[in-house]
């Protein structure tokens, strides 16, 4: 027996309480033992007396007792064969409820000990004439194979289940299917991990056959909602054999669509969407798409954590389908009483959904919530503002008029955002709207923020031949450059650059003092680095150094898609998972906090989807930040999927995957920057492209400094002397990105 | 699937949690909250779903509590979140309010749901009329054992058999709540009516029931022509009676109603809607001195309606003090906890116009970070014996194979959704109020 506590205090009256001849002062004191466990006192030392008081009539009692086993069975498991005895002959019991209790309770108790004595009563529950027993024990046995796999194969329970998907009641049918697919995942996972690569699709424990798959379609629309989720998830998994059944499946599935549980409706979203590959019909597809438009809206008026999960897989559906909800803008209008988290998921759709027909409604709506008071979200609001006139080109002006209202009003972060949107219109619109620029000096001396800061210094840089005062403006940046942000300092050192070498002739002195300070008095390598490469330009060749510095940039526009193609198809299949929400494929943020080494050791065998994953959402994440200035946070987001090192060594081997995802954006300055790397430096070209490097690039690409180097081919040769600090900070950028 | 449920107080302390999947530690549970403060210091959002060191944290709020589920898989988020809010729901159905209290005092029976309603981390029956029927607060006053009833695991699963009433009858409530945005120069953004049809059975038996509605899809697929108006649901919802496969088919709604109380359904139409009450107000600041406010209520509806028990909510700036007030009709509140004030009306007549003025001072002295916001204006109203769709029940058919005579009973109500909204004019536009 167990040390007993000392003859006094709480758990000594509790003992004595729970060895009392009267049953209700017993009852009373379980529910007591109960109370202080669940406040989080140790009372397992109870135990023992607890154990006397399972074999009861009274229900509630036994429920008790169940519970304290269910939390204590760990640290007592020399203790736990005891209640064996009662547990077996509760799985006999007349009533069905006592029987399923007992089944239920066994399989969570997880000490290895009792485990033997459950095959059993398993197997007679599994058999049992009352369906309740029989849905209990059928998840029993994927308790039972996560905890000892063997056993469970052993006893033949895993044929048991796969006749019980044929059982007459659809809750029994529910849960044997969540428990085969539970199993399913379990065994797979443990064979990845052990082995080399994932298992595909078809082996495993739960393959879905054409016989099961009728089985399943009869019981969906028979069982309660969760039944239904359950089994949603097991057509999702089936693999249609040609056109018919793939039609079959989407007509028998879309009735789901008006359930009013939302998960039971996100389930169908899904099984639709990854069936309707196969539907070759167009009209068949287009029904299918109409009939998803209204479920989606209606989920909106959910509770707020509800319509967070709907927004995020809207958002992925849009991006493969834009046409599903194209006239309901609308609908994502933020309400006054949204959360944050709902109206920033809200935002991006609208900005997906807009088009000529509604941008006047969008900017509306825009500046209205451009007043609000959470700071958070006006920025946003601004934000999307920009992107509206970069997506829509004939809304641009009005976009600009809108940001010229929001700019007068004169509240510091709203010029802020502002300036740093207007800076992403001039990108895409060169010179276009200089008549907003005096507005935006006047509220130089507003702007604190480095990201604002470094956007006017841009704007200044670039128009610099036609605002007269330039030079006394940057002047002002240049004489506090040592206590400026590493952006502000990066910006300002090219915006005078260009002021240079537009007007040499009043700007000899301020380029002198820049680069001196830049150079001697700046401990930002990159920084350092960039005055000299200016400084070398800029004494050996000035018409070279005019020609990179001021070429063209190519315009920037709005990805479609924020994921890759490849993890887009990927995700859609998730419909309403965690990774479809987080839009990050499970790899990333399941398993022990990182992606550990075995996805790394997998590599040189061949790209795993894991690493092709993994560099696509480097990629999709880059691109939306894309209109951002600060990369910190791209290369933040990318250290974070898997650690740097694990991240880089992927993407070292590039593939044709990755080559089409360059190329195809191929309106990004980025992709020129690599391929002139590509050029200069030919022995680096191949594994150029790591996604953190890619970041780091992006930088200069949008800062507009080295990323006008991609454009040189189009510009004169440059001399000699020229190129070689240009493949000298190429392999620097080399060194950068795998670092 | 979630590993594991539990319930915190805003604190972050466990109130109760149940493991149903040993592969998080429930340790993890007391990381909760410092996470999401360590989010709101960085000043991220923090979202219903998180994850941390390979952990997920889904979580929902309800008044002063998180209730919080843990996973390590790739869990099926919208399915935990919606079981989250459903666990929600069924403790306010039996404690009437779930607070820390009443967690507190009914440990015992929270273990028991929580036992009944989720197994190995998987949804199982969240019905709380089911749950009713075997789980009880008085379950030791039960002389014979409590026994799984049919319907947890029948086809049937929302209706036991063997109920028995004197009168069979059926009351079927239509009720409409609009939702509507308009925008300060007076158009409407955004409008919608949420429809509900809600059911009180008093049935006995096994009831078959079919509902006919005035919908337009039904009746071009059958051809017929309606009488009236006929009205074109965008999305209709059913309570799981319902059978969908059927209503796919031909638009008929039939099913075996649960006892008692339920939805039977809900529909979405977003056609436009004309603001049913009206309500403007023009605001005079003197900053630094006092605020006046003019407000006039329309009724914008057939004059033989009553629009009952309205509220109108106009906010005024938090430091807003001395309120005083004159109104036309009804009476009128400062709501200072709200910064708004309420203007009442029992009764609003269909065409009727009234006005109210309100006067507040204000402090002289006010920080400059005080960035004015005025939120939207927000209506309250009931309007008995009117949908704004125009739908209509056709018809209620009741079989059961007795063969007794039921009867059906109908209302119509519309309602304010929850969010009617007016926003208000920016001040520079806004004309100076004359005397009344």
């Amino acid at each position: 027996m167990s040390v007993r506590g000392p003859r006094k205090g709480e758990n000594y009256e509790l003992s004595i309480d729970l060895n009392s001849e009267y049953r209700d002062k017993r009852k009373d004191a379980i529910k007591r033992v109960i109370a202080a466990m669940t406040v989080g006192k140790d009372v397992s030392g109870l135990f023992p007396d607890v154990l006397k008081n399972m074999q009861t009539e009274d229900l509630e009692q036994k429920k008790l007792v169940y519970l304290y086993l269910m939390n204590y069975a760990k640290t007592q498991p020399e203790l736990v064969i005891l209640a064996v005895n009662t547990f077996v002959k509760d799985t006999d019991d007349p009533n069905p409820l006592v029987r399923a209790l007992a089944i239920r309770t066994m399989g969570c108790l997880r000490a290895e000990k009792i485990i033997d004595y459950l095959s059993d009563p398993l197997q007679k529950g599994l058999r049992d004439e009352n369906p309740y027993v029989r849905k209990t024990a059928a998840l029993c046995v994927a308790k039972l194979y996560s905890l000892k796999p063997e056993l469970v194969i052993e006893n033949g329970f895993l044929e048991q289940l796969h006749d019980m998907i044929s059982d007459a009641n659809p809750m029994v049918v529910a849960n044997t299917v969540a428990a085969l697919t539970d199993i399913h995942m379990t065994a797979t996972s443990q064979l990845s991990s052990s082995s080399a690569g994932p298992v595909p699709e078809g082996e495993g424990i739960f393959v879905i056959s054409p016989a099961i798959l009728s089985k399943l379609l009869i019981a969906l629309n028979e069982c309660s909602e969760w039944g239904r989720v359950a089994i949603l998830n097991a057509l999702a998994r089936y693999e249609a054999q040609g056109e018919k059944e793939s039609d079959h499946i989407c007509e028998r599935v879309v009735p789901q669509f008006q359930h009013a549980n939302g998960g039971v409706v996100l389930a169908a979203v899904k099984v639709i969407m990854i069936h309707i590959r196969g539907v070759q019909r167009p009209e068949l597809i287009k029904s299918l798409i109409k009939k998803m438009a209204p479920p989606l809206v209606t989920l909106l008026s959910s509770p707020p954590e509800v319509q967070w999960v709907a927004l995020r897989n809207i958002n992925l559906l849009l991006q493969k389908r834009p046409d599903i909800l194209q006239s309901e803008m609308r609908v994502f209008f933020c309400k006054y009483n949204d959360p944050l988290y709902v109206k920033v998921e809200k935002l991006d759709i609208m900005v997906r959904l807009a088009g000529e027909n509604n941008v006047e409604a969008l900017l509306s709506e825009l500046k209205e919530y451009s007043s609000e008071v959470d700071v958070d979200f006006v920025r946003k609001s601004i934000k999307a503002i920009g992107q509206t006139a970069v997506k829509i080109d004939s809304a641009a002006e009005r976009c600009v008029n809108v940001l010229l209202e929001l700019i007068n009003t004169r509240v510091s972060y709203v010029v802020q955002e502002a300036v740093v949107v207007m800076k992403d219109i001039f990108r895409k619109y060169p010179s276009t709207y200089e008549g907003v620029i005096p507005t935006l000096c006047s509220n130089l001396d507003e702007l604190d923020e480095p990201e604002a800061k470094a956007s006017l210094i841009w704007i200044i840089g670039e128009y610099a031949n036609k605002i007269d005062n330039a030079d006394e403006l940057l002047g002002i940046f240049v004489d506090s450059f040592t206590e400026e942000s590493y952006p502000v300092q990066l910006q300002t050192l090219t915006a005078v650059v260009k002021l240079f070498l537009k007007k040499p002739d009043s700007s000899q002195g301020v380029v002198q003092r820049v680069l001196n300070t830049a150079t001697k008095d700046c401990d930002s390598p990159d920084v350092r680095d960039r005055a000299y490469i200016y400084w070398r330009l800029l004494s050996s060749d000035p018409a070279s150094a005019k020609a990179v510095v001021l070429a063209d940039r190519p315009p920037i526009s709005i990805p479609q898609t924020t994921v890759a193609p490849a993890l887009l198809e990927k995700l859609l299949g998730e419909i309403s998972s965690l990774a479809s929400v987080y839009h990050k494929p499970e790899e990333t943020f399941v398993g022990k906090g990182r992606v550990g080494a075995d996805s790394v050791q997998r590599g040189p065998t061949g790209l795993s989807d894991a690493q092709r994953a993994l560099q696509t959402v480097a990629q999709g994440q880059q691109a939306e930040n894309l209109l951002d200035l600060d990369s910190d946070e791209v290369s933040g987001d990318t250290t974070s999927l898997g650690g740097g090192l694990s991240s880089g060594l992927a993407a070292m081997e590039i593939t044709p995957a990755a080559k089409n995802i360059i190329s195809g954006t191929s309106s990004n300055p980025l992709d020129d920057l690599v391929s002139i790397f590509g050029n200069s430096t030919p022995a680096m070209s191949s594994n150029v492209s790591s996604p953190v490097q890619q970041s780091q690039s992006s930088q200069f690409g949008g800062m507009g400094g080295f990323g006008d180097l991609g454009l040189s081919p189009t510009a004169p040769k440059p001399a000699g002397n020229a190129s070689s600090p240009q493949q000298q900070q190429g392999q620097e950028e080399d060194l950068l990105g795998l670092f | 699937m979630a590993s594991l449920i539990a319930i915190l107080d805003l604190k972050g302390k466990p109130l109760i949690q149940r493991t149903y999947r040993d592969d998080v530690p429930a340790s993890y549970v007391e990381r909760f909250l410092p996470l999401v403060l360590d989010f709101e210091e960085e000043g991220q959002q923090v979202t219903p779903c998180f994850s941390s060191q390979g952990i997920h944290y889904l979580h929902i709020r309800h008044s002063n509590l998180y209730l919080l589920a843990l996973a390590r898989r790739n869990t099926n988020a919208a399915e935990i979140i919606i079981f989250l809010h459903r666990l929600t729901q069924v403790l306010v159905e039996y404690f009437k309010e779930l607070e820390e209290e009443s967690i507190r005092d009914n440990f015992v029976i929270i273990y028991e749901l929580m036992d009944e309603m989720m197994d190995f981390g998987y949804p199982q029956t969240t019905e709380s009329k089911i749950l009713q029927e075997y789980i009880t607060q008085e379950s030791h006053k039960l002389e014979i054992q409590a026994r799984p009833p049919m319907a947890v695991t029948n086809a049937v699963s929302w209706r036991t058999e063997g109920i028995r009433y004197r009168k069979n009858e059926v009351f079927l409530d239509v009720i409409e709540s609009v939702n509507l945005l308009v925008n300060a120069n007076g158009n409407v953004v955004r409008s919608e009516i949420l429809g509900a049809v809600k059911l009180k059975c008093y049935l006995s038996g096994m009831p078959e029931l079919r509902l006919g509605l005035n919908d337009k899809v039904m009746f071009e697929s059958t051809g017929r022509t309606a009488r009236g108006k006929a009205i074109e649901m965008e999305d209709v919802k059913f309570h799981q009676c319902v059978r969908l496969s059927r209503f796919e088919n031909d638009r008929t709604i039939s099913f075996i109603p649960p006892d008692g109380e339920f939805e039977l359904m809900s529909y979405r139409l977003s056609t436009p809607v004309k603001p049913l009450i009206w309500v403007e107000a023009a605001v005079e600041s003197h900053k630094g001195s006092r605020v006046e406010y003019l407000v006039k209520v329309k009724a914008q509806f057939k004059r033989r309606s009553t629009a009952n028990n309205v509220e109108i909510f106009v906010p005024v700036p938090d430091d807003a003090d001395s309120p005083k007030f004159r109104a036309s009709t009804g009476s009128v509140q400062y709501a200072p906890d709200k910064s708004a004030f309420v203007w009442k009306i029992k009764q609003l007549g269909g065409g009727r116009e009234f006005l109210m003025r309100a006067h507040f001072g204000l402090p002289s002295v006010k920080s400059e970070s005080d960035f004015d916001k005025r939120a939207p204006i927000s209506v309250k109203f009931e309007i008995p014996y009117f949908t704004v769709s125009g739908i209509q029940v056709r018809y209620l058919k009741i079989v059961e194979k007795s063969g007794y005579q039921a009867l059906p009973w109908v209302r119509y109500i519309t309602q304010n959704g929850d969010d009617y909204s007016l926003r208000t004019a920016s001040e520079k536009g806004s004309a100076p109020i004359a005397p009344i």
